[in-house]
């Protein structure tokens, strides 16, 4: 079988006059001299994949590391300066402007960092974009929008414009817009980098699931390496243009290629992480018992959440309150909700990565952390599921999960 | 001190300006004849059409066109500015005045919007053009009823030609802005999504500029206005002439009179062309939205009915 997606030897300098630089690409010289000889950069440098039909591919890297130029080259927003990029066996160097047109409208679709959605036109017809420019006619193409807003729940929101949604919100049009065209290919370019953890986690989950019904090929840009390991089936480590190291998720963890691939997981190196209080993390938004009901609806809406925690006097936890018991209080313009804070999940600041994990499981909603004398730490959401599951199997089974 | 004079012969600059001038009107005279009489005839019958209709009658059409357009108290105060230019029998200047302004201002635009939009894909246009606006923004607008006079005559085309030249920087200049200011990520997105050029100007560029170009055509009509006294200089019929009459006999009262009622259209014109393109709601906004709703349930009572029938 062919690969759906194929990298030969791909290089793309950035600029006008590319025949020196890449001359001296050719000769051997790396990135920072080339940027002194000729003052052009070299965006991506040398690089070879395949990527089979139905596969998540990741490529993860730090910022300028290439990972947004080599995904442009993919649907030909950039042409390769040397070397070849092929779509379905076919070269997209080669194609001419009509048939690039068509590989963009119908074989492949993108999701933006920072969403891309229009202003000026309301949720359907974002959606409906990519079909009106195919030219299909406005009955069908608003019909199909609104099936794509269904799969991603938000087909209430159809007729509003973007600027009436949150950050996550946004972003699932952008996916609805991107599901509608039908294509093969589903190219992301750091699509959850702009939402916050909680949304972000969210998200990552959505795409899983959705994945396993659309089966599509989908490469996905990100510089988190957590969400690289939950969503990927492979994993392409860039650095300064080139791919140190490309495999599952597994492999990666388990047989590093070298010392800057192994130094790129140290952050994920889960046997360092001992206790409760140093994956946690301070919530977006937090609620005192003494502040009201009304103030607390418009932080859970600050932080797109249905409950937040309650602290005391010195950041004492007192519970958690949720937004459907806030909602009737607020109508009836009561202050004072301490009647309806419940108790929160909590572990111990000193709680051992094994415990956390099954109690996790079993809470619905982020767990507090706590010290000994009950003072609020910070939480431990679900995305860090990810990382015990890991250590509990010894390094295997990410990429399933 | 007296400056030590050069022995330098004055370079003939103004010279080669007539010369090319001359050049013009004896070689492609034809052509401006052509332009000239067309566009006399334009105005001519606009005026004449527009002074045929009973005034207060055309006050009410004004009224409602402005009401639907921007709110209720624009439109009234309009109306009531208007009836007081009508009472003070300055109605058939301000006719004349209007369309001098009307058909300039949209030559201005029929020329100006494509030029920004052309500016923006060609560096090289670009930066020939940056410098012309700036001469034809700075020169004394005197100086352009030369060449005007020279080409077209006397009366309303040379009154045009140099309005146009006057209020077409910024059309060009805020469409260019305007489609230059489109985010990157939105032109790469649809281009990602499979558009061509057109479509990525249509759908894209354009929409998002237009409340950038929205404010080059309302600063177009302002200045487009602003050349009415020195338009009628040259024999550009109207309110700027009723200005220049009373300044040669002194006449304070007409001067103010006929003053006034330039400033009343300009208003009218100013708060007309302000809204268009901003997305604010207007009367007429809100009419689409509900033929559009009354379209949809009609739709849906027709599947309803289809459906009781199956
Ligand atoms: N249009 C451009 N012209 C010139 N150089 C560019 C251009 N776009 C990107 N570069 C350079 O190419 C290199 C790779 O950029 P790229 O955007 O692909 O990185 P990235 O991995 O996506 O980074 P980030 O995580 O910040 O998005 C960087 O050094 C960048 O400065
Ligand atoms: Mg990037």
């Amino acid at each position: 079988m062919t690969a759906k997606i194929e990298a030969k030897n791909l290089v793309k300098i950035y600029g006008e006059n590319t025949d020196k630089a890449l001359e001296l690409f050719n000769q051997g010289l790396s990135r920072s001299e080339i940027i002194q000889e000729t003052g052009l950069t070299v965006g991506v440098a040398g690089v070879n994949f395949e990527i089979a039909e139905g596969e998540i591919f990741v490529i993860i890297g730090l910022s300028g590391s290439g990972k947004s130029t080599l995904l442009r080259c993919i649907n030909g927003l950039l042409m390769p300066t040397s070397g070849s990029l092929l779509v379905d066996g076919k070269a997209v160097e080669e194609l001419n402007e009509e048939q690039l047109r068509k590989l963009r409208g119908e074989e492949i679709s993108m999701v933006f960092q920072h969403f891309a959605l229009l202003p000026n036109r309301t949720i359907t017809d974002n959606v409906a974009f990519g079909l009106e420019l195919r030219g299909v006619p406005y009955e069908e193409r608003r019909e199909r929008a609104q099936k794509a807003l269904i799969s991603v729940g938000l087909e209430e929101w159809k007729d509003k414009l973007p600027d009436e949604l949150s950050g996550g919100m946004k972003q699932r049009v952008g996916l609805a817009r991107a599901l509608v065209m039908e294509s093969g290919i589903l190219l992301m370019d750091e699509p959850f980098g702009a939402l916050d953890a909680l949304i972000r986690a969210e998200m990552q989950e959505e795409l899983v699931s959705l994945q396993r019904e659309i089966k599509k090929t989908v490469v996905f840009v990100t510089h988190d390496l957590d969400e690289a390991l939950r969503l990927g089936d492979r994993i392409a480590i860039m650095r300064d243009g080139a791919i140190e190291q490309i495999g599952t998720a597994d492999e990666i963890l388990s047989e590093p290629a070298n010392d800057y691939v192994d130094r790129f997981i140290q952050g994920v190196d889960v046997s360092k992480i001992l206790d409760a209080r140093s994956i946690s993390k301070w919530p977006r938004e937090l609620v005192r018992d003494t502040e009201s009901a009304s103030v607390a609806l418009h932080r859970m809406k600050k932080a797109d959440t249905d409950y937040l925690f309650v602290l005391g006097p010195r950041y004492k936890l007192v519970g958690l309150v949720m937004k459907e018991d806030l909602l009737p209080l607020a109508q009836k313009r009561e202050k004072s909700f301490t009647d309806v804070i419940k108790e929160a999940n909590t572990v111990s600041a000193d709680t051992i990565m094994r415990d956390v994990y099954s109690e996790l499981r079993s809470a619905e909603k982020d767990l507090a952390v706590v010290d000994e004398n009950g003072r609020f730490l910070g939480v431990i959401t679900h995305s860090v599921l990810l990382m015990t599951l890991d250590e509990r199997k010894g390094g295997d089974g990410i990429a399933e999960s | 001190m007296v400056l030590p004079s050069l022995e330098l012969p004055k370079l003939p600059l103004g010279d080669a300006i007539e010369w090319f001038v001359r050049w013009l009107i004896k070689n492609l005279s034809v052509i401006f004849d052509f332009v000239s009489d067309v566009l006399s005839a334009v105005s001519g019958a606009l005026s004449d059409g527009l002074l045929w209709v009973h005034p207060v009658i055309l006050i009410i059409i004004f009224s409602i066109i402005i009401w639907l357009i921007t709110n209720k108290l624009t439109a009234i105060l309009s109306a009531i500015g208007l009836a007081l230019v009508w009472n003070m029998g300055l109605w058939p200047e301000l006719v004349d005045t209007l369309v001098l302004v009307v058909v300039g201002v949209a030559i201005a635009l029929v020329i100006g919007i494509p030029t920004g939009i052309l500016m923006t894909r060609s560096r090289k246009l670009e930066g020939f053009m940056r410098p012309i606006l700036d001469f034809m923004q700075t020169m004394p607008p005197f100086v352009y009823l030369i060449p005007a006079a020279m080409l077209f005559g006397i009366g309303v085309v040379p009154g045009l030609f140099a309005t146009v030249i006057f209020a077409i920087p910024p059309p060009v200049r805020l469409t260019y802005l305007g489609i230059t200011q489109v985010p990157l990520e939105m032109k790469e997105m649809s281009i990602a999504f499979g558009a061509n050029d057109r479509q990525v100007l249509r759908k894209v560029e354009l929409p998002l500029a237009l409340p950038s170009i929205m404010a080059g055509v309302n600063q177009c009509i302002m200045l487009g206005i602003s050349m009415v006294v020195i338009a009628s200089m040259i024999g550009a019929r109207g309110l700027g002439e009723v200005v220049l009459y009373s300044l040669s006999r002194l006449d304070l009262s007409l001067g103010f009179e006929s003053g006034l009622a330039i400033v009343i259209l300009a208003m009218v014109l100013d708060r007309m062309s302000r809204n268009v393109g901003s997305g604010k709601q207007t009367p007429l906004s809100r009419l689409i939205e509900k033929y559009n709703n009354y379209r949809k349930q009609k739709k849906e009572e027709n599947k309803e009915e289809i459906e009781q029938a199956a």
